[in-house]
Order: structure tokens, then sequence, then C-alpha cells
């Protein structure tokens, strides 16, 4: 039979190779639940369905469409295709503007109403977020 | 003026890499004695950089507009001390940076080895050399701080405002001290496997190096993190952003890279595990470069979004790694004169049970930065990865993490046993019923809660407890254990007592709920050098009826025009009272965020203890026995 330092050695190689899968799954696993998927207006007009997951949607905030009453806020992003409303309660980021690039996490009612909860911040007015930038391209 | 001096000292710092790989190379080969004129010239190189940068400087501080740099990120009405800063606040000035402190650290480094092994030396300098040359051809192809414009225009663009801030001033130099520090451990460790010099000198010497990187990165990190807590508004302290992520990956690697340097100082054994950490650790401080600098990370950072940038630094990455494999398989032999095995219950153990857990960390976040920019490019669907992915896979792991980290340092080196270990077993349960105390009183009804706490609990105890019997022998280790014991308590009851207030409120109203109310009484405009100030007055009451007043400010920049928030905070030992207000457009309301935090100096306090201890560890002459 093998040597008991063999068989050590083995059993050693069986545990790494265990922790790796595991670590492996448990990951993957983890970033299934996690991952928010980002959606432009037209592309959520074009969902099958709608399901209660996170998602972000990204666009421009329309002109003149801000409106607060106390708690709540309402607002619309457009990709110039196609738009949807926005209910939000929460922070408002300072570069948060009517006419300039936006994008909120929350969840979707139906294909024209949105119930944000988090809007994003970004740094400075150029700045654009990939995937919005990307929308607005594609139009 | 000064660009242009600035501009040819970037070319005749790169000659010198000429004359140092020229005669390096001679003196390899022939003499056995250091060539002092390979110091020489390495002092050169350092000195036309330093010109070289203090020449961006200048540009800056005399907004010269013909250089596209300081036109870019610089305006005439900015203060003198946000002119500085402004220097390496951008993408070019901040490489300017990086290749300053390669050169700085190389020639310390040759200052400091002078009595060690002459091939070993020249062998460093010419890896890092290889380095250096890379940052001097990527600076002047891709990102040269002193392109000039003509004509001069006469006003620039003026800094991002949320850069405008003192930690934020001098949070990239530091951060970056620790980063390119990693790049001495990385051309040392190629040096040290390809003499065969992977031994028990080579962890004495290189441990300082290590130490020093890794006191540079947590305090850059920290400072980082500081000034998101204010600035940002977002009223916390990590975010789990790419741009953060990808210094923590470092300091992970580093840190795991200084547990082994300990075990391969001792017993010269792990050296396979302690170069290819050395390699990750600046294969991760480069990627962090290339990521934030390419513009591919999706995130609060943004920079310039350069194609061309991303493909250089990538392509010098891999080379960099390609060379540290191929010399790792083909040059270097792991000598086996005597195996040092060890028992499973000793120091060794403990310490690679840690690493395990380190690295296990350090491929959670990897994963969680890399994977949205992965599924792009295969998919092109659009993800990102949010906080709930990395609390889900940290936190259970932190519990045996924790307990290792405080049994570790009790076991003895190669084998110890139970014996006189009873303290270990009582410790636990005096932890395990003070925290349920603390829970059932509190009525938060976490199992995971109830554990966490109660192994940080028993990390505290048992350093606690170390301090007093062991005398100090073991202080640095101790410190910075106790310290991250400090932490995790820190933000665990950090993030179980906080709460938050969000609304949208007009001057005059008041927000009401039972424990706090917030009256908005006015606001007063200021105007200030560059920008427009809004001052809010809150007064909010709490229960107990003690009230107090809150000045949350809104900044309207003139150049860009940008609004930025000041956060007001109100710190006691205790807890912080934050709050933010900002503006909504079209409308009469305010958006305002009041959060109670508590413990959160706590947490800045339990970080710096944390890198204390790294600090004592430099100073100290003989380490554990």
């Amino acid at each position: 039979m093998y040597g008991r330092k063999v068989k050590l050695r083995f059993f050693f190689i069986l545990l790494i190779l265990l922790t790796f899968v595991l670590t492996t799954f448990l990951i993957l696993k983890s970033l299934e639940e996690n991952v928010v998927f980002f959606k432009s207006p037209s592309e959520i007009k074009t969902l099958a369905e709608i399901q209660n997951k996170k998602i972000r949607v990204g666009g421009m905030v329309k002109k003149d469409s801000i409106s607060v009453v106390s708690k709540e806020m309402k607002f619309i992003i457009t990709d110039f295709k196609s738009e949807i409303s926005v209910t939000y309660s929460g922070v408002i980021p300072n570069l948060f503007e009517e006419g300039k690039g936006v994008v909120a996490e929350g969840y979707l009612k139906d294909k024209n109403f949105f119930f944000a909860t988090k809007i994003l911040a970004k740094h400075d007015e150029n700045y654009m977020p990939p995937e919005v930038k990307a929308a607005m391209e594609e139009k | 003026m000064p660009s242009l001096i600035g501009s040819y000292s970037l070319f005749f710092g790169l000659g010198c890499s000429i004359f140092i790989i020229f005669f390096s190379i001679k003196n390899f080969k022939n003499s056995s004695s250091f060539d002092s004129k390979i110091l020489s010239f390495s002092l050169l190189q350092l000195l036309f950089v330093i010109v070289s940068f203090i020449g961006l400087i200048l540009s800056f501080i005399i907004s010269d507009f013909s250089n596209e740099t300081v036109f870019n990120h610089s305006h005439t009405t900015k203060p003198l001390f946000y002119k500085i800063s402004g220097t390496w606040g951008n993408h070019e000035g901040s490489l300017l940076l990086w290749l300053l402190v390669l050169t700085l650290f190389i020639s310390i480094f040759l200052l400091n080895t002078k009595n060690l092994l002459k091939n070993y030396r020249i062998l460093t300098l010419l890896y890092q050399q290889i380095i250096i040359i890379g940052f001097f051809i990527f600076i002047i192809k891709t990102s040269n701080p002193f392109n000039y414009i003509y004509p001069e225009p006469d006003e620039g663009l003026g800094l991002n405002p949320i850069l405008q801030d003192p930690a934020l001033a001098i949070h990239p130099p530091i951060l970056y001290l620790g980063y390119v520090g990693s790049s001495i451990i990385f051309s040392s460790a190629l040096a040290a496997m390809s003499l065969n010099w992977v031994s028990k000198e080579w962890a004495k010497h290189i441990k300082k190096w290590i130490l020093t990187s890794w006191i540079f990165l947590t305090f850059g990190i920290l400072l980082g993190s500081i000034w998101a807590y204010y600035e940002l508004g977002w009223g916390g302290f990590w975010f789990w952003d790419p741009v953060e992520n990808v210094s923590l990956m470092p300091w992970l690697a580093l840190t795991t890279l200084f547990h082994c340097v300990l075990v391969l100082e001792k017993k010269s054994i792990l050296t396979s595990w302690v170069i290819i950490l050395s390699i990750t650790t600046f294969t991760l401080s480069m990627c962090g470069t290339f990521l934030v600098r390419s513009g591919i990370l999706n995130s609060v950072h943004t920079f310039a979004n350069d194609p061309e940038r991303g493909v250089f630094i990538l392509i010098f990455l891999f080379s960099l790694i390609f060379l540290a494999l191929f010399i790792f398989f083909f040059f270097y032999k792991v000598e086996n004169k005597k195996i040092n095995s060890f028992f499973w219950l000793s120091k060794e153990t403990a310490i690679l049970v840690n690493n395990w857990f380190m690295m296990y960390f350090l491929s959670v976040v990897l994963i969680g930065t890399i994977y949205p920019i992965f599924l792009d490019v295969i998919s092109s669907q659009q993800i990102s990865v949010g906080p709930p992915f990395y609390h889900k896979l940290i936190v259970p792991f932190l519990i045996p993490f924790l307990l290792a980290m405080a049994i570790g340092p009790n076991l003895n080196w190669i084998k110890s046993d139970l014996k006189n270990k009873f303290y270990l077993f009582l410790f636990l349960l005096i932890s395990l019923v003070l925290s349920s105390l603390i829970i059932i009183n509190l009525k938060i009804d976490f199992l995971i809660n109830t554990v966490l706490i109660s192994s940080a609990f028993y990390l505290f105890f048992i350093t606690t407890r170390d301090f007093i019997v062991h005398r100090f022998q073991n202080l640095a280790q101790n410190v910075s254990h106790f310290g991250f014991s400090l932490f995790i308590l820190s933000v665990l009851f950090n993030n179980i007592f906080s709460s938050e207030i969000i609304t949208n409120l007009k001057v005059g109203e008041t927000f009401k709920t039972k424990d706090v109310t917030i009256f908005f009484e006015k606001i007063t405009k200021k105007k200030e050098q560059n920008f427009d100030a809004i001052t809010g007055k809150f007064s909010i009451t709490n229960s107990k009826n003690i009230e107090q007043i809150l000045n949350p400010e809104l900044r309207i920049y003139n150049q860009p025009n940008i609004v930025t928030s000041e956060a007001d905070i109100k710190i006691n030992l205790l807890s912080d009272k934050f709050m933010t207000m900002n503006l909504v457009q079209n409308q009469n309301y305010f958006n305002i965020r009041y959060q109670h935090k508590p413990f959160m100096i706590w947490i800045w306090a339990s970080i710096f203890i944390i890198s204390f201890g790294g600090l004592i560890s430099i100073f100290k002459r003989r380490h554990e026995t």
C-alpha cells in the first residue's frame, strides 16, 4: 500500500480541490442572486415579462419632468425613443438635473412605471455612465 | 518655461536608463564590487524626474495655460493649495508621480542595501529599470503632461470641485507610495529568484519594504475612505466601488505576503508562496492603475477614457507577468535541503489558515470587480455587482478568520499543544455570553450577528490579555490584531445602530419622527473665492429634548459649474451626526439626509491602530521569538 506521506499529500490535494470547488460554487451562486442588470427605457418596452428583480434604468432626465410632493419625487427618464416614469424618495445627488444623464436603481411596476430605491451619484458634469452613453449612442 | 524644462527633463531621465543598464550589465559580469557610477546615474535619473515634476507643479502655480494638462485641470481663481494638489489630481500628473516614486524608491533601495550581495542589488535595479522605462515611454507616448497648446487660452477648465479637498490632496501620493512600494518587492523577488537567494536574509531585508508599502497603502485607503464619507455625502465609509476594490486587492495580497515573509524569515519555508505573492501584489497594483486609468471601470471615480492608454498598460502588464513567470519556472529552483515539516497545531498552520482566508477574500473582491467587465465584453450585457454580493460572501467567513487571528499568535512554531491554553476556551465562553447579552438586550435577532460579535470580542479579549501577559513582547502583531478586532466591532455596531432620515423640506418646515424633530430654520448665502455657498441651518431635537444645530452646505463652483454638498458632521466619541442637503432643480425643496452613525470615529481610529502596529514592527530591532 501507499505510504503515510503519500496518503497525507493526497488528502491535502483533495482538500484544496474541494475548497476550490466550494468557493467557486459559492461565488457564482451569490453572483447570480446579486447581479443588477441595466436596461434603457426602450429595452424595458420590449421585455416579455416584468420580474420582481432589482434593475437599473438609465437615460436622460426629461425636461420639465421633475416634481416634488413632500417626501416623494417624480420624474421621467427618456432615451429619446421611449420613456418611463419614475417615483423616488431618497437622497438626490447634486448632479441630478433635467436634461442630464441619470441611472436609477429599483423595481419595475409595469413597462411605464418604475419605483427607484437609489439614484446614482456621478462625479462631474461631463461624465455619463458608460451604460447611458451606450444607450444614447444606439439611438 | 517650467513646462519646457519639465518636458526635456523627462527625456534626459529616460536617457539615464540606457547608462544605468549599460553599466549594470558590465558590472554584473566583471568586477566584484558595486560600481558607483550606477548609483550616480540612478540618482541623476531621480533628479531629472524631480525637476520634471517640479516643472509641472510650477506650471500649475503660475497657471500656464499653454500647457494642456494645466488648461484641462486648473483655473486662475482656484486657491493655491488646490493648484498644487491639482498637479497629481489628473491622469498625466498622477503618472508622473508614479514615475517619481518609482525612481525615488529604487534610489533609496540602492542606498540602503550597501552590505547586501552586489549581484542582487544590480539585478533588482535592472528589473526595476524595466518598469521605469515602461512608465517613461507610457508617459511620453500616451499621456505627456507637457503637451503644448497654441494659441494659449486665457482661462483653464478648472479642477473637479469634488477633488478640491485637503484629504484628497494627499490621498493619491500616499496611496501611490503603497502601490509603487510593491514594485520594489516585485523586482527584488525576481532578483532573489534569479540568484536563488530566497532565504532568511532576503526575507529579513524585504520585510521592511513590505511593511513600508503596507503602511502607506493602509493610510492611503483610510484617507480615501474618510474623504468619501464626508464629501460624497453617502454617509458610509466603504461602498464596494470598483475603484475602492482595486486598492483593497493589493492590500489583501500585501497583508498575506507580510505574514508569509515572517514564516520564511523564521523557518525558511513557504519560499515559492512568498514569491508568488510578491508577484501578485505588484500585478494587482498595476491592474489597479490599468483599470482606473483606462476608464473601463464603471465607477463614481471617472477618469479620462482613452483606449490607447488601456492597451499600453495591458501589454506592459502582461509582459511583466510573463517575465516573472518565465523566471519563476526556468531559473528558480526550490532547494529541498531539509524538509521543515510542522505539526497541524502550530503557528505555521495558523498563518496558512489565515492566508487561505485572505486569498478567498481577495478572489471574491476580484471576481466582483472583474465579472461585470468580463460579461460586458463577451455578451455586452451590462450589470453591476452591489454590496450584498460582498457582504454575503465575506461576512460569514470573518468568523473563523477572527478566531484564527486570536489563537494563532498564541501557538508555538512547529508544534504546539493545548496544555496551559485553558484561557482560550474561557474567553470564548465569556465572549459568547457577552454578545448574546448585547443582542438580547437590543432585540436584534440575527444569529450571524451574535456569532460574529462573539468572535470579534474573542479577538479583542485575547489580544488585550496578550498585552498584559506577554508584557509587550510581541507588540507590533499584538497592536495590529487588537486594532483589527476594534475595527470589526466598530463596523458591526455602526451597521446595526445607524439610523437615517431622508426627506424633502422647504425653509421653515418641520419634519417629525418619534425620535427626532428636524426644523429647517433658514438658509444664508455667501460668496467665496471660487464658489458660492448656500448654508442651511437645521435644528435637530432628539427624544430627550436636547437641541443641536447642524449647518450643511451647498457649494456652487464657478469653473467648472458644479454643485457639491458639504456634509456637516458633529463628531463625538460615541457617534457622529451627519447631515447633507441637496438642491432639487426648479423646486423650492431641499433634499435632506440626516444620519446618526455610532462609532464612526472608532472605525478610523482602529485602522490607524492597525497601521501603527506595522510602524512598530519597522522600528523594532529584533522580531518575536
